[in-house]
């Protein structure tokens, strides 16, 4: 998600359409990307996989200059 | 003879050019594909433009992560001369060879046109030979050219003149400070969104760009010649 002190062109421009389509109330609208994927995490915990999570965002999944990130980890079959 | 190396990732398309214009202010200019692992005893490196992996994930992610990039970070951290343009820019941002990053445009949309920027400092390999305060006219051709870093990285980059190229009567992305380039501390890396590849040969409408190129061989020439 980019940044909240970071201008966010895109989010102004699906703001403004919501509005030109009378959804009133709306604002603050932000546009960043989510990325799912699966984790084979056979005998490591919920913790384990949440820092390994962590660590791909830190490295590759986010840039830390312009975006934060959040991970929501849901157990698969 | 200057060795440059240019830089190819899949999806650079301002390589040939590049090369041209390094060829052109009289170095001996080479690709290294990113799969290799050394420069070929570079005396200096050019990431060129282009949409290196598709430009998946940000500008210059992926790329970061080739098997080419530690030796350029290397290379970079021993002082060698290296120049990041347009995709390359966004390359050594994501690298963190240059602090900041570059994002969507303010408009928007793509730009693919010239743009009017001044030379804010002189004191780099890629723009000794400029007037200081020379005002250029190169071409912008971006999506993701909007520089952006937090405030005090900004207020550093404008103390310690590492401002090296800014737009001037327009700021076309909406960059912080209407910065067109910035270099690192050491002065020796150096990104810029235009193309001075694309304004280097009178065919092309345009000569200035060619001073990047000459700047960089006069300067490792000098060095050379003081070396000896």
């Amino acid at each position: 998600m980019p940044r909240p002190t970071l201008l966010d062109p895109q989010g102004q421009t699906v703001e403004h359409a919501l509005e030109a389509l009378g959804f009133r109330g709306v604002g603050d609208v932000r546009v960043g990307k989510a990325l799912t994927f699966s984790l084979e995490g056979k005998g490591s915990s919920r913790e384990e996989a949440e820092q390994k999570v962590r660590q791909m965002c830190e490295r590759l999944l986010a840039n830390p200059v312009t975006e934060d990130f959040v991970i929501t980890l849901r157990e698969g079959a | 003879m200057i060795r440059v190396a240019v830089i190819r990732f899949p999806g650079s398309n301002c390589d040939a050019d590049t090369l041209r214009a390094a060829e052109a202010a009289g170095a001996h200019a080479y690709y290294i594909w990113h799969r290799r692992d050394h420069l070929e005893d570079a005396d200096a490196v050019i990431i060129p433009g282009g949409f290196a992996y598709g430009d998946h994930l940000r500008a210059g992610a992926i790329a970061r992560f080739s098997p080419v990039m530690p030796a350029v970070e290397a290379f970079a951290r021993d002082g060698g001369p290296v120049l990041g343009i347009c995709n390359g820019f966004q390359v050594l941002c994501e690298a963190g060879l240059l602090p900041g990053a570059l994002v969507r445009n303010a408009g928007i949309t793509f730009l693919s046109r010239p743009v009017r920027v001044r030379v804010e400092s002189t004191d780099t390999p890629f723009t000794a030979q400029f007037e200081p305060g020379a005002i250029l006219r190169m071409p912008i051709a971006h999506g993701e050219g909007r520089y952006v870093a937090p405030s005090g990285v900004i207020d550093e980059l404008e103390a310690t003149q590492r401002v090296i190229l800014r737009y001037v009567g327009e700021n076309p992305n909406g960059s912080m400070q209407a910065i067109a380039g910035v270099s690192n501390q050491r002065r020796n890396v150096v990104g810029m969104m235009p193309h001075p590849e694309r304004s280097a040969f009178t065919h092309l409408g345009e000569t200035s760009g060619a001073l990047v190129f000459q700047s960089l061989t006069r300067s490792l020439e000098v060095f050379e010649g003081g070396a000896r």
